[in-house]
């Protein structure tokens, strides 16, 4: 019985302690003196950057920046709009082009045209009211282990038809794109290049090659990938081009040369934006925020920290980068307009199509 | 005089054990209606009035559409299939831990727990390991089908038959089964007549809890059934994250919730009456030593089941934490406090584990509150239609979506000064929704085989109700409290339920770390998550030990 009661209180104080640190610690973080702002950025979960680099910001600024991680892209886009009457947060980080238009319709951005917008390629400034600003872009590429290929002697695949083709069959493992962002953006990938009315037939070529459909990226390239950790069973997978260098990089020894590639001809670029919420009363805190993710300093630090292309022209690049991460010279493409009209659709014909 | 004394006294005696009875019922109610009834109203409330005014087409638009019938007719199929398996497989475990005492046998009923905690996303890259194309058990054809949601099941929810089922196993007097044998019943007849209605409230528990877990599993689904199958909550999951169709959503809800009332009115029929009172023995008294080579033999052969079924997968991912590049060693650990050290996301694993415990023990204390409190409520020894509401509403938060629930919380825990949807509070708060009707469905079958007689006569020589929870039902339900506090530490620890769709913006868990990592390429990343999973299984096991280690003489003391 006594041993009941010193569970009872050692659970008691340890939660007491918890209600009490948690306040405490947490207004520890933010600085005390007066004229400082907080502000927070709202972002999907693969939001980082250097703690040097943040810390730059709110030297220069007095503002703090506190993350709010809230899911996958989609998650956090549908978060946003969720709260929109009353936000969790005064800057959104990571709205893609292939959500843009669901967050650009429902209202949840303030215009704002940073100076810094005069750095940036006019190619991906998609919204001309700049409710939304460019940051990064990244391609989804199918990616190939490399020794599975020297290894079987077999040429390594180029392009969307390559895939499709008996030499390939039961090598290619895709992501689902009702629940995964990279899946849907080479759902989109192949929409662009066989256009409406075709898409449908290369991916019943596909379905016929054996192609294996999983439920998401993490899944997908560390667990059925063969040229990664997992050692899986398929050596082509829907990833990025930039995962090359993320395997140099994450890897102890370093290779000389990331054991996978990425197939340049199979592209889908991806460019993610940050907005000002609507309903911010750090407006000017926010505006800040902005600019300085345009700026060269949190450009040149975003590749290794998200394994993304900067959006500023003419940022330096990390040599792991030059070396190992290649931009594809002919991305696919389609509208955000476009996108936002079909993409339901197309996910349920795709749906039928591949799984039916 | 003295006579009508004595009637006041008793009078206000009655009228005090109402009022406690109804602060009992009040606490939990008012923890439900806030954290669950409100924010699952506000979401589907927002669904179903797109333009402003009441819309039910979608609703009668999923009732009407073929597909989305069969996903609500697999979904209970599934979900029943996996439970009644995970009985059967389970059963002989709880029975073993029940009758038997063995070498190493507090460690084997702390780790039973492990899978409980793991993400789904771990497991199920250990488990195509073993069942992929390339895997040993390849040939099967398992992978992305049927059966693997079925043994995934059974791996997540073996802990939760074995230690409900068990616990009062423990308790019951052999003695009975010994009167029946020699009376001339065989072991099966025995089973049948003596002791499966003994356990019977006990089992039940555990199968409800079990199928509600498996009618809203997720990645079970999604990660080992593959693409090709979809139940209510990954329909839900896709209609509110991925295509913000929030009236589709809500009639998905809507659906969800009806099922699980039915089953859940179905079930509590099927258990029929009230459970009986039994003859409750200490543990000590229970279990001994397997003397004859057949009890060894079913000692040995359910340890022998555990160890394929749950130190399969547990086994590859500790395997793999060790498996670096130049050969077996702790690389992967170093990793886990060196890898993007200098970024913002990176968390230092002391940390996380703190972070972890600290939520589990709140979560903890929270959940055995609420979830005791409605126990005693409900398993008081007068039926109110109000406590049996109470069971029902209780066990709702585990048959509701996480997604929706989390999404409520958004919308509707968004009034100053209780804006608490990115509140550090919130987290446990999620947790104990889905631990507080564990703790109640673990404590209410023990509660009730206690003999009101006991609680009777105590109160007429005098005895207080505190006095008499504190003497007659506190020993009693002792071992059961433990086994609850196991697990609503366990779901905290696995961060089960809502949290997965509540920001957080600090206090990054075990679970979160593992995210973090597993969402970057290069084999660093992979094993360092590798090596977190086994953390997470480290610091369950112990903190389950620890919890045991608070053991009451049993019930010896009475």
């Amino acid at each position: 019985m006594r041993r009941f009661h010193a569970l009872a209180l050692t659970l008691s104080l340890l939660s007491a302690a918890a209600i009490v640190a948690g306040p405490v610690s947490a207004s520890a973080s933010a600085p005390s003196r007066s004229g400082n702002t907080t502000i927070t950025l709202m972002s999907h979960d693969s939001f980082a950057a250097s703690k040097k680099v943040m810390r730059a910001f709110t030297k220069k600024t007095g503002v703090t920046v506190k993350v709010l991680p809230s899911g996958d892209a989609g998650a956090a886009v549908n978060q946003a709009i969720l709260t929109k009457s009353n936000p969790l947060g005064d800057v959104f980080f990571g709205i893609d082009n292939t959500l843009l238009s669901r967050g650009l319709d429902a209202g949840i951005f303030e215009p704002y045209t940073s100076p810094e917008l005069a750095n940036i390629s006019k190619d991906i400034q998609l919204d001309p009211r700049h409710r939304v600003t460019p940051i990064d872009t990244g391609d989804v590429c199918v990616n190939f282990d490399r020794k599975y290929f020297t290894d079987k002697k077999l040429t390594v695949p180029q392009t969307l038809d390559d895939l499709a083709k008996p030499e390939y069959k039961g090598l290619l493992v895709v992501e689902n794109p009702a629940t995964s962002s990279p899946g849907l953006a080479f759902l989109l990938a192949t929409v662009s290049k066989f256009g409406p009315d075709g898409w449908r037939a290369y991916w019943e070529k596909l379905r016929d090659n054996g192609v294996k459909v999983v439920d998401g990226w993490e899944q997908a390239y560390n667990t059925e990938f063969s040229g990664s950790a997992g050692k899986g069973d398929y050596p082509l997978v829907v990833s990025y081009a930039t995962s090359p260098p993320a395997e140099v990089v994450n890897a102890d020894p370093q290779p000389d040369e990331p054991p996978t590639g990425a197939l340049l001809d199979t592209c889908f670029r991806q460019i993610e934006f940050a907005g000002i919420l609507k309903g911010t009363t750090h407006e000017k805190a926010a505006k800040q925020f902005i600019d300085f993710m345009l700026s060269e300093q949190f450009q040149e630090d975003m590749p290794l920290q998200m394994y993304v292309f900067p959006a500023r022209d003419g940022t330096k690049l990390p040599s792991v980068f030059v070396k190992y991460a290649k931009v594809a010279p002919r991305p696919f493409a389609l509208p955000p307009e476009e996108i936002a009209k079909n993409r339901d659709q197309w996910i349920d014909q795709w749906t039928s199509t591949v799984l039916g | 005089m003295r006579a009508q004394a004595a009637t006041l006294r008793a009078d206000a005696r009655i009228g005090r054990r109402r009022l406690v009875r109804g602060l009992m019922l009040a606490v939990p109610i008012a923890f439900l209606g806030v954290f669950f009834v409100y924010p699952v109203a506000s979401i589907v409330g927002r669904g179903l009035t797109p333009g402003g005014s009441l819309d039910l087409s979608p609703l009668a638009d999923v009732v009407t559409d073929a597909r989305f019938r069969g996903v609500a007719w697999f979904t209970i199929w599934q979900a029943t299939v996996s439970a009644a398996l995970t009985v059967l497989v389970a059963l002989p475990g709880a029975y073993v831990f029940a009758r038997y005492e063995f070498r190493g046998k507090r460690l084997v009923r702390a780790a039973v727990l492990v899978p409980f905690v793991l993400p789904t996303v771990v497991v199920g890259s250990a488990f195509l390991a073993v069942l992929g194309d390339g895997g040993p058990l390849g040939f099967l054809g398992l992978d992305q089908s049927f059966a693997a949601i079925l043994v995934a099941h059974v791996f997540f929810n073996y802990a939760v038959v074995v230690l409900v089922v068990g616990g009062l196993w423990a308790h019951l007097d052999p003695r009975q089964e010994d009167a029946a044998r020699v009376l001339g019943a065989d072991r099966w007849q025995t089973f049948r007549s003596v002791t499966l209605p003994s356990l019977r409230p006990a089992i039940a528990a555990a199968a409800a809890i079990v199928f509600l877990f498996d009618f809203t599993s997720f990645g079970v689904i999604l990660i080992l059934g593959g693409p090709r199958y979809s139940t209510l909550e990954t329909e839900i999951y896709r209609q509110t994250v991925q295509f913000l169709d929030l009236p589709l959503a809500a009639a998905l809800s809507i659906v969800q919730m009806a099922a699980v009332v039915v089953v859940l009115l179905v079930a509590g029929r099927a258990q029929g009456r009230r459970a009986e009172a039994l003859r409750l023995r200490a543990v000590a008294e229970t279990s001994r030593r397997p003397r004859t080579t057949g009890e060894r033999a079913v000692v040995g052969l359910n340890l022998a089941v555990m160890a394929v079924l749950l130190g399969g997968p547990i086994a590859v991912l500790v395997e793999r934490s060790f498996d670096t590049t130049g050969g077996y060693g702790l690389g992967f650990y170093r990793a886990l406090s060196e890898l993007r050290r200098t970024s913002t996301i990176f968390v230092p694993p002391v940390e996380a584990v703190r972070n972890s415990l600290v939520f589990a023990c709140a979560a903890t204390v929270i959940a055995l509150v609420i979830g005791g409190l409605a126990a005693f409520a409900i398993a008081g020894p007068h039926r109110s239609p109000r406590a049996a509401g109470l069971d029902t509403l209780l066990l709702l938060p585990l048959g509701v979506s996480a997604v929706t629930i989390g999404f409520g919380f958004l919308i509707a825990l968004d009034k100053r000064p209780f804006d608490v949807r990115a509140s550090p509070v919130l987290i446990p708060i999620a947790h104990a929704l889905v631990a507080a009707p564990f703790v109640a469905r673990v404590l209410i079958p023990v509660l009730r085989s206690i003999d009101q007689r006991l609680r009777d006569t105590a109160a007429v020589l005098g005895a207080s109700p505190g006095r008499v929870w504190r003497e007659i039902d506190l020993p009693i339900v002792a071992r059961a409290l433990l086994v609850a506090a196991g697990f609503a530490f366990a779901i905290s620890l696995g961060e089960f339920g809502a949290t997965i769709f509540i920001a957080r913006p600090d206090y990054p868990t075990l679970p979160v770390v593992i995210f973090r990592l597993l969402r970057q390429p290069g084999t660093l990343n992979f094993g360092a998550a590798m090596a977190a999973s086994v953390i997470l299984m480290a610091v369950t096991t112990l903190a389950i030990l620890a919890i045991e280690r608070f053991r009451f003489a049993d019930i010896g003391e009475f």
